[in-house]
């Protein structure tokens, strides 16, 4: 789900071409060309072609049987005028802006802790990656069974507090809140190991400075820790965006589709998988993809705008 | 974060009444092991965990054998077009995969490999990412080997194979455990190209028991658990290179 982009090493890449274009002494070696032609052959078929494939569909009406027809902008019209769209976008937007805060937020918060010296350090650090290992289906079970709303743990508990049992799954309005917490639980395991990655390459030198001038623990975290970890947290807000994105296996598997509330949970990647392929409208599910790809090129481009702001690179 | 994983583990080993029960009851009065060997006979796990394996062992070797060649000669060899070419594929990895589904779809109908093992497998072989990765650990490497290597009479070839893919070791190991991963949880693709059961990962596989039978949750935990609990015996074998190969997809340069 998060693997991909790596926006860090993209910068990287620009200053090494730089270097290499000064020292252009070796000779061309044509043999080169075997070495990337597979993947370029198969990067060309499969990516290449059908991106231009999906575009060309989303200008079409797509039947069944393939037999397509051209009508322009048809297909954006219709969803400019969808209401499931809007749903969606809606939803993918409240996933995104509630969700990403959140993940990244608590992600450092247990980062940091599992930093520290705590008794069972190891067993901690294992037990946090099994969410991350887990099978998105097993996890909709899992879920299904503690947002049951008679038997299931979640209301459970809340009857503790004396809170009425919850239609998790069932009730328009919290069908969404399902979903981001089942988001946020199973996109940290990822996030808090790249963090805790990043912690320990901050030098120790910076704390041994702040120890010396006296800093206590929360100004260390707030003045020294946070600042020299910046980088990572931005490249961890980039990624989790971009995965909270392209949510679908959480919606599919723990609010199903053939649930009447699935539309109120509905992210751009399930109501494009429902529209393309279970109701085998292609051109009109090319319509989508291309639309959701053009939003998530402007909101990595405003992350990456905005990080010039917050993010020290020393 | 584990609570859910215990909970799930308790359940599987209640009596239907228990799980329904009123009160609640945390414990079942007796660990009742045959949910598990209820579910094993109702569903095919064996077949599913069969198409899973060759799915992931098919991916995680195609992958590593075409990112490496090409990473290599992205490092190391000058060829016309160079840059440009890579720069293209870097714009790919940008872009979100749904939107190459549905042709990706069209070619497998065309090529009539819907349904098998294979298409799981063939779209998911070329990994830019992979190769954008293992590409920064052939540049690590010292000139100075290869030199070596080539005044010593060693072609291209053997050069790569022989020298510098043995360096690479970590790079490769790290691909393959996020691949792995990604392989082992991929859920839509299958869902997209495969409806025959027989031809089903476990991923996909058991997306289709939720929509079956959920009235029988201590069955369905233990369906659970015996998806989960491989994995998680893998991984605490290998802890420290799972972590360090995600940690890896973070570094900066």
């Amino acid at each position: 789900m998060f693997e991909g982009i790596n926006p860090l090493n993209t910068l990287a890449f620009r200053d090494e071409i730089r270097g290499a274009m000064k020292k252009q002494k070796q000779r061309y070696n044509y043999s080169a060309y075997l070495y990337i032609a597979p993947i370029l052959i198969g990067i060309m078929v499969f990516y290449l072609y059908a991106f231009f494939q999906n575009i060309w569909l989303s200008f079409n009406d797509v039947g069944i049987f393939g037999n397509r027809k051209f009508i322009g902008f048809g297909n954006y019209r219709t969803l400019f005028h969808d209401i499931l769209f809007w749903r969606a976008l809606k939803n993918t937007a409240f996933y995104a802006i509630l969700g990403v805060p959140s993940i990244v937020i608590l992600s450092i918060g247990l980062a940091w802790m599992l930093n520290q010296k705590i008794p069972a350090q190891s067993f901690f650090r294992t037990a946090i990656f099994i969410p991350a290992i887990t099978l998105p289906a097993a996890i909709g079970l899992l879920w299904r069974w503690l947002y049951n709303s008679s038997f299931g743990l979640i209301n459970h508990i809340l009857g503790w507090f004396g809170i009425q049992p919850i239609f998790w799954l069932s009730d328009i309005h919290w069908v969404r809140w399902s979903i981001l917490i089942v988001l946020i639980w199973a996109s940290m395991s990822y996030m808090v190991i790249i963090l805790l990655s990043g912690l320990q390459r901050i030098p120790s030198v910076y704390y041994d400075a702040a120890q010396v001038d006296g800093a206590n623990t929360r100004q260390i975290f707030f003045r020294v820790t946070l600042p020299l970890l910046t980088p990572t947290i931005f490249f961890v807000s980039v990624v989790s965006m971009i995965g909270t994105f392209q949510i679908f296996d959480l919606i599919f598997l723990i609010i199903r589709p053939d649930s009447a509330a699935y539309q109120y949970a509905n992210s751009l990647v399930t109501f494009f998988f429902q529209q393309a392929f279970a109701l085998d409208l292609r051109g009109y599910g090319a319509a989508i993809s291309v639309v959701s790809l053009i939003l998530i090129f402007a909101v990595t481009a405003i992350q990456f705008r905005v990080q010039k702001r917050w993010v020290n690179y020393d | 974060m584990v609570g859910p994983f215990i909970w799930m583990f308790i359940t599987s080993l209640k009596t239907y009444d228990e799980t329904i029960h009123t009160p609640m009851l945390w414990f079942p009065a007796k660990a009742q092991w045959v949910n598990y060997k209820i579910v094993a006979d109702k569903y095919p796990f064996l077949i599913l965990y069969r198409n899973t394996f060759l799915v992931v062992i098919g991916t995680v070797i195609s992958q590593l054998f075409f990112a490496s060649m090409a990473a290599y000669a992205f490092a190391r060899l000058k060829f016309p077009f160079k840059n440009t070419i890579f720069l293209g594929m870097l714009c790919l990895l940008m872009v979100p995969s749904q939107i190459f589904l549905i042709a990706q779809y069209n070619v497998m109908v065309k090529f009539n490999l819907t349904n098998t093992i294979q298409a799981l497998i063939i779209p998911h072989m070329f990994t830019v990412f992979g190769m954008f990765l293992l590409r920064q650990f052939f540049a690590a490497i010292p000139m100075e080997l290869e030199d070596a290597a080539r005044i010593d009479g060693a072609g291209t070839f053997r050069i790569y194979w022989q020298i510098m893919l043995p360096l690479v070791t970590p790079g490769l190991v790290a691909l393959g455990i996020l691949t792995m991963i990604g392989s082992w949880k991929e859920l839509l693709w299958p869902l997209i190209v495969n409806s025959d059961m027989s031809k089903m990962t476990l991923s996909a596989g058991l997306a289709y028991l939720i929509g079956e039978h959920t009235t029988f949750y201590q069955q369905v935990m233990a369906g659970a658990v015996i998806s989960v609990l491989p994995m998680v015996i893998i991984f605490t074998f290998f802890q420290k290179k799972f972590v360090e190969s995600i940690a890896q997809t973070g570094i900066k340069g």
